[in-house]
């Protein structure tokens, strides 16, 4: 960073180029060089703050921060024009109130350096305490002493399961090995969670630091990093930061002059979900169809090439510089008893504030939905929370003031998961989400172990036929008495969770079950084959658009005369609900 | 399954597969990487030359098409000019992605992996591309669009398809 020249940084992330963050950095770069503007233009990872990118921060030579959110190209001229300019900041765009609202709330270490700083510099990593902690470690630490101290700090496995982080490592640093692999799970392939991704693009080099500690504690040369291929920048950025540590020196051999080796290296997932399961990964890794295989032996045992393997995810690498830099003690004053630190989660679905947020653990899900997230988008009402993805379940109203920790969410039958939390309200149909989640296994199950792969399957099909109104009252049992048989015979992870979504809605929502097969209704107007639909002759005016949409000239009627619906056409797509401007359509 | 026996000669661009499989020194446990390279230059996997493949990395042709079948990344078509990519991601659903995919649908007469028969669009359904809250999202190419209705994807798509209509003359 230069001294004394007010910074501009304009949020880079996925989601704040898709916000159209690339149009207002080209806007900045033209403006600031037309009129030879004194300022330095960055990029940064994401804040969080999802939904108001592009977010664009002016920071001053005295460090003063100025949030701008929402910014549109015609914003982006204002911000030069009025504030850096004339010095007079456009109050309406600044967002600094709500930023504190929502950044305040929150503990970042994993985020430390997410939307502050440079994710393509080094520099600005080093700036920040950054390769201080792998110093540290090589310098004056034996690797036990860093297992000790990660053991010491409570930090479990991110990726979701919760395993002890340190012992993993103590297992693995336990075999007897010629080599030894360490690799990060970055293969992020819960729907609807991101907290991966965003550490990736916002701080790359913290998971690597991370990396190469645990590396050393576990006696490893080699890395290896799982991400997914649909996160294109996430692996320009580590490729990147890959490039400048090998020229600093801190990839190859005798690094830091500790005697210690270590390289890196990036391996692309080809998009399937059960490599995210650790067996699978590394058969993916080995070059095989990504397909669980039996444990014992544990991957720490025998792993990547049958070597003694470490495998963690990214969110945990993220936690571990800080951890030693700043002590275990340190990162254990947070959390509860069992679950300690911080956990990042991804808030999305009907949250008004949609991102990603990092919290305490032990938070409750209340505090997390309603105060950081800031309540329901459009004031509906709060309905569930999916937590934890396709493994995870459904969390019901009544249940808010669980504490956000490992032991807690698993006992509502639901997972902590990755952290992918999913807000729904009164529009979302429970059944409609539990068949969406059968969907997504049901596809991604590898189709080694027979329960995952047809029981899935028949759990679908009954899902199927209740959204469809074609269930019969048994059915219902039937779906139980699988899902508790896939949960119980799968042979991963994958298979044993499947069944989460359904057990939990069937649980937490089960009238809205019977509403389907008994009533044929669907409760939230979601499942379209029980849908009616028809027109108030009182509103109708007669206009044609919805006469003219429908597929299938179902709605008949003179112009400007109210139309009518012939149910036995009617396919309900919906077409006409949509296009109707006088709410003449009605939906039952 | 895979139709034994119909392989095209000839088709098939040598040069690419002999280029990547030189880059990893043909081997076999690098497959998916040569895959997702062999994919980048041809836009596909052209099945015709995974006997080839597997005759150079010493591996069966069912070993490779196995690979190819079970990973989603990988096509063994070519596809459209556009991709169009509809995340149907948790948070992509529940605020009305499949109203969108049907839009889609309904508008350019495909499937999800089809293509339109003038080779312009290619639909692909994906499971979450990570742009949650600004969800529905779509992806065409590198253009990226977001909180989608099934109004607004239309017109998106008429805009994609005037302009290759007026490209065209």
């Amino acid at each position: 960073m230069q001294q004394g020249k007010t910074v501009i940084k304009v949020g880079f992330s996925t989601c704040g180029i898709a916000a159209g963050g690339n149009k207002v950095y080209e806007v900045l770069t033209k403006g600031i060089a037309k009129d030879n503007l004194q300022v330095v233009l960055q990029k940064t990872g994401c804040i969080g703050m999802c939904y108001l990118e592009p977010i664009v921060d002016v920071i001053t030579p005295e460090g003063n921060l100025f949030s701008y959110g929402g910014v549109t190209e015609e914003n982006a001229i204002r911000i030069m024009e009025e504030h850096i300019k004339q010095g007079q900041p456009p109050e309406d765009l600044l967002i600094n109130k709500e930023r504190e609202e929502v950044v305040g709330q929150q503990v970042r270490i994993a985020l430390r350096n997410c939307g502050i700083i440079d994710p393509e510099s080094m520099n600005d990593y080093r700036e920040s305490g950054g390769y201080k902690a792998i110093e540290k470690a090589l310098l004056e630490m034996t690797p036990e002493k860093v297992i000790d101290e990660v053991l010491r700090s409570g930090l479990r496995g991110r990726g979701g399961a919760g395993f002890p982080t340190g012992l993993k490592w103590r297992f693995t640093r336990q075999y007897q090995s010629n080599q030894k692999y360490l690799v990060c799970n970055a293969d992020e392939g819960d729907p609807g969670a991101f907290m991966d991704r965003s550490i990736i693009e916002g701080d790359p080099h913290a998971v690597l630091e991370g990396m190469m500690i645990a590396a050393y504690a576990i006696g490893a040369s080699e890395g290896h990093i799982y991400v997914r291929a649909e996160y294109p920048l996430a692996i320009i950025r580590l490729d990147k930061a890959i490039k400048d540590m090998k020229e600093a020196g801190l990839l190859g051999n005798n690094i830091l002059g500790s005697g210690f080796n270590f390289t890196l290296k990036i391996k692309k997932g080809a998009g399937a979900f059960v490599c995210g399961e650790e067996t699978a990964l590394i058969a993916s890794l080995e070059g095989e169809r990504g397909m669980p295989r039996l444990k014992p032996p544990f991957p720490a045992e025998a792993g990547l090439w049958k070597k003694p393997t470490c495998i963690n995810n990214v969110e945990t690498f993220a936690n571990v510089p800080w951890i030693i830099l700043n002590g275990a003690e340190k990162y254990a004053a947070y959390g509860t008893e069992k679950s300690k630190g911080t956990k990042v989660f991804a808030l999305a679905g009907k949250a008004k504030r949609g991102g990603l947020i990092e919290v305490p653990m032990g938070i409750t899900l209340k505090e997390v939905i309603f105060g950081v997230g800031g309540g329901i988008r459009d004031d509906k009402k709060f309905k569930g929370v999916q937590l934890g993805g396709p493994s995870g379940g459904c969390i019901p109203e009544s249940l808010l003031d669980t504490p956000v920790d490992y032991d807690s969410v698993g006992k509502t039958g639901a997972i902590m998961g990755s952290g992918g939390m999913i807000v729904m309200d009164e529009t979302t149909c429970m059944v409609d989400m539990a068949r969406f989640f059968s969907n997504f296994v049901q596809n991604e199950s590898c189709g080694k172990c027979i329960h995952c792969r047809l029981g899935t399957k028949r759990m679908l099909e009954i899902l199927n036929r209740i959204t469809e109104g074609k269930a019969q009252p048994e059915e219902l049992d039937l779906l139980e008495e699988i899902a508790y048989n896939v949960k119980e015979g799968a042979l991963c992870g994958l298979g044993q969770t499947a069944p989460n979504p359904v057990l939990t809605t069937l649980n937490y929502f089960r009238e809205e079950y019977v509403s389907h097969i008994m009533d044929r209704k669907c409760p939230a107007k979601v499942c379209y084959e029980l849908l009616t639909y028809t027109i108030d002759p009182e509103l109708c005016n007669g206009c044609r658009r919805c006469s003219k949409r429908c597929p299938t000239e179902a709605i008949s009627g003179n112009k400007k005369e109210p139309h009518v619906i012939d149910q036995e056409k009617c396919i309900k797509c919906g077409n006409c609900f949509d296009t109707c401007r006088f709410k003449a359509v009605l939906v039952d | 399954m895979a139709k034994s026996g119909t392989l095209e000669v000839g088709a098939i661009p040598y040069d690419v597969f002999d280029t990547v499989i030189a880059k990893y020194n043909g081997d076999p446990t690098a497959i998916i990487s040569i895959l997702q390279d062999i994919q980048e230059h041809l836009d596909y996997v052209p099945k015709d030359g995974i006997s080839y493949l597997a005759e150079k990395l010493g591996v069966s042709p069912a070993k490779i098409y196995g690979i190819v079948t079970f990973y989603a990344q990988f096509r063994l078509q070519p596809k459209g000019k556009y991709i169009i990519m509809l995340c149907e991601g948790t948070a992509c659903h529940v605020n009305g992605a499949k109203m969108v995919g049907k839009a889609i649908e309904e508008e350019l007469n495909i499937k999800g992996g089809e293509t339109t028969g003038d080779g312009n669009f290619t639909l692909e359904k994906v499971a979450c591309i990570g742009c949650c809250s600004l969800s529905p999202v779509m992806v065409i190419n590198e253009e990226t669009y977001a909180k989608l209705t099934p109004e607004s994807t239309r017109k998106i798509l008429k805009e994609y398809q005037e302009r290759e209509a007026a490209a065209q003359n």
